[in-house]
């Protein structure tokens, strides 16, 4: 038999027919919806008079623009709550379970998936929503799709895609002290720039890759569509297997020892071919931090903007325009530079491993006055857990508020804006303009980089606060 | 359900010499709270349009009356970030048929296709000289031909072939969408699934 790809062995298998030179029909075994890229698709489902085909198989969660204060309250933004009435109309009357706001369940649709055991390894998994490439860290080939295509997986199960091609990206060696999931990749695409990967599908693998937490790995493969990459996916292994075996209604499962055992044959074969491979060395990889407007403009902490030499012809009007947003100058260094927000949260860090990481290095310091800082937690069990263990009291002490969770300030669709013009430190996945706020400027960087500048006020290097 | 036909475009074009414009300043996230499809035309790039006290901002290209028509021409990585299709609907509503860059982002390109825009992928130096084309004379006249994949600079560029998967092109061509090709073959959807159960 042709050695295969992790990949090509997952999207093979649901292939239920090839259109001759065009798409695949392909099988999704579970879909995900939110409030704000689905109405429209009901609609649709409405207009043509049909029902949603497999009702089982989707989950929808409310979490785009709901408020993370006095969630028992109506939301006040009239359009946001319309859309949340709406989801919940469309799910009632369609028989899809929702875990609509104030439900135990409700979070983050890629942090209630994983959590919940929606997400398994050897699935195909699709969402109204670029960063449903997180659940590729299960070893699933999970990618984020327009409106149409929710339309489509409501009426049909099934959505139309050309198959990708296959990149495989390794991360070797072993990443420095207070070195993150969140550091691992922005340095990879800062290397490959926001569109180094479109068109593609990648296997993240390697030494570092392999040592990180399934947290860690959501982390790197949540961010793959920032390279543009169509989903990004890590080969299931004990790792895997220890997070699934401890969600009770996995573990509960009568055939869950015979499914870790299918899932253990997910793996690329050895002599698979990739049509493009590249390495890292994970010990060069430092804190990074971006200064620009899109996720690929990123820089160590302790080095300095790119001077408008370094940047190529075409991209220099892009990059100038970049800079006058953010209020940099091109050579300028970063560490140091005031800070007056910090967010930590999102599908990209809203976990608890992230707020355990946040509330371990406050702890014993203090909020730096004049710095705004939300802690948004990603699901209402990582709310419980963070109340639980004690974080919520770390956390207080040190000055900051958990909030409730949501997307929040990684879109500001709901009121947690950054005001124009301020800086803002977060652990979400994007610093395009206006992402966090009309005027809004953002620096993506990790938990504990984020923690750095809570507690000094500034851009700070995480490890100059940890020598002990 | 039968879609507008797309066949030949000949329309002036407007020039956006950006790179890397995502779809959050295409259409910014706060107006995606509407529940139809109509509506978004309004919004597009509407902080580049507007200033935050909601006047024009008057060097936007969208503002500056020289130029006006049903291309939109732009640079390089086109429509990366959020798969929000709101973008490609803000797009249309604002009354863009085609889009034209050097690279498009993959789920912004689908987007585009499924609701009637086509994207149409030209050289990088190609599309700098059609940039300042239309910059220098704003009245500059293009051509799309589907049928023929042809892009051409009217009255007398030679054209230049662009690509588009066969099956999409026939979907455009003819109106058609994705959801009832997929509808018409739901007998072979269920013998997946059997399959599937049955262990195979
Ligand atoms: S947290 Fe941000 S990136 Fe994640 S699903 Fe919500 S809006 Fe999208």
């Amino acid at each position: 038999m042709k050695p295969e790809t992790l990949f090509d062995k997952i999207w093979d298998s649901h292939v239920v027919r090839s259109i001759e030179g065009g798409p695949d029909v392909l099988y999704i075994d579970q879909h995900f919806i939110h409030e704000v890229t689905s109405p429209q698709a009901f609609d649709g489902l409405r207009a043509r008079g049909i029902d949603v085909f497999r009702p089982s198989m989707t989950l929808a969660t409310a979490d785009h623009n709901i408020p993370t204060v006095n969630q028992n309250m109506p939301i006040r933004d009239e359009l946001s709550r319309r859309q949340v009435e709406t989801l919940t109309r469309n799910c009632n009357e369609f028989g899809i379970t929702c875990y609509g706001l104030n439900d135990p369940h409700n979070g983050i649709v890629h942090v209630i998936g994983p959590e919940l055991g929606y997400t398994l390894p050897g699935m195909t998994i699709v969402c109204g929503d670029s960063h449903t490439s997180t659940h590729g860290a299960f070893g699933t080939v999970a990618f984020g799709i327009g409106t149409s295509e929710v339309e489509m997986v409501l009426a049909t199960q099934c959505i139309l895609q050309p198959k990708p091609k296959k990149m495989r990206i390794r991360v070797e060696g072993e990443l420095g002290r207070g070195i993150t999931a969140k550091d691992l990749i922005l340095y990879i695409i800062s290397q490959l720039s926001t569109s180094g990967a479109t068109g593609y599908f990648v296997e993240y693998a390697g030494s570092a890759v392999e040592s990180l937490s399934m947290e860690g790995r959501m982390t790197v493969c949540n961010m793959s569509i920032e390279m543009g990459a169509r989903g990004g996916l890590i080969a299931p292994d004990d790792t895997t297997f220890e997070y699934l075996r401890k969600i009770p209604a996995l573990s509960n499962r009568p055939d869950f020892y015979a499914l870790v055992k299918k899932w253990s044959r997910l793996r690329s074969d050895p002599d698979a071919v990739f049509d493009r491979e590249l390495t890292f060395d994970a010990g060069k990889i430092k804190p990074m931090i971006t200064y620009g407007t899109n996720p690929g403009m990123g820089i160590s902490i302790d080095e300095s903007i790119p001077a408008l030499e370094e940047i190529s012809d075409e991209t220099k009007a892009s990059f100038i325009k970049s800079l006058n947003y953010m209020g940099f100058t091109p050579g300028m260094k970063l560490a140091g530079q005031p800070v007056d927000y910090v967010f930590l949260g999102s599908c990209t860090n809203g976990r608890i491993e992230d707020l355990r990481a946040f509330a371990g290095f406050v702890r014993g310091r203090k909020k730096a006055p004049g710095v705004t800082v939300l802690i948004v937690p990603g699901s209402k069990k990582v709310e419980k857990q963070a109340i639980d263990e004690g974080l919520a009291d770390i956390l207080k002490d040190a000055g900051f508020v958990l909030r409730q969770p949501g997307c929040s300030s990684c879109l500001a669709m709901n009121e947690d804006k950054i005001p124009p013009g301020k800086y803002a430190v977060s652990t979400s996945n994007r610093n395009f303009e206006g992402r966090q706020g009309p005027g809004a400027r953002t620096l993506l960087a990790s938990p504990l980089t984020a923690a750095a500048a809570a507690v000094t006020g500034r851009i700070t290097d995480p490890g100059e606060l940890m020598q002990d | 359900m039968p879609k507008e036909k797309f066949d030949i475009l000949e329309s002036t074009c407007i020039p956006l010499p950006i790179e890397n414009i995502d779809t959050d300043q295409i259409i910014p996230a706060r107006f995606l709270s509407l529940t139809s499809r109509e509506g978004f035309g309004e919004y597009l790039f509407r902080d580049w349009r507007f200033d935050k006290s909601g006047n024009k901002i008057e060097d936007c290209v969208f503002n500056n009356p020289r130029y006006s028509g049903r291309i939109l021409v732009t640079g390089k990585n086109f429509g990366s970030g959020s798969s929000r299709e709101h973008a490609v609907w803000a797009i249309a509503g604002y009354g863009f048929r085609a889009v034209v860059s050097s690279f498009f982002a993959d789920i912004f390109r689908n987007n585009c296709l499924n609701n009637g825009i086509l994207p149409v992928v030209v050289k990088e130096d190609y599309l700098q000289n059609l940039l300042k084309t239309i910059r220098d004379n704003p009245s500059t006249m293009a051509r799309i031909d589907l049928d023929k994949q042809l892009f051409t600079v009217l009255p007398d560029g030679e054209g230049i072939s662009f690509e588009i998967n066969p099956y999409k092109k026939e979907c455009l061509l003819n109106g058609l969408d994705d959801i009832d090709y997929l509808l018409s073959i739901q007998d072979a959807i269920k013998a997946y699934e059997l399959r599937k159960t049955l262990g195979k």
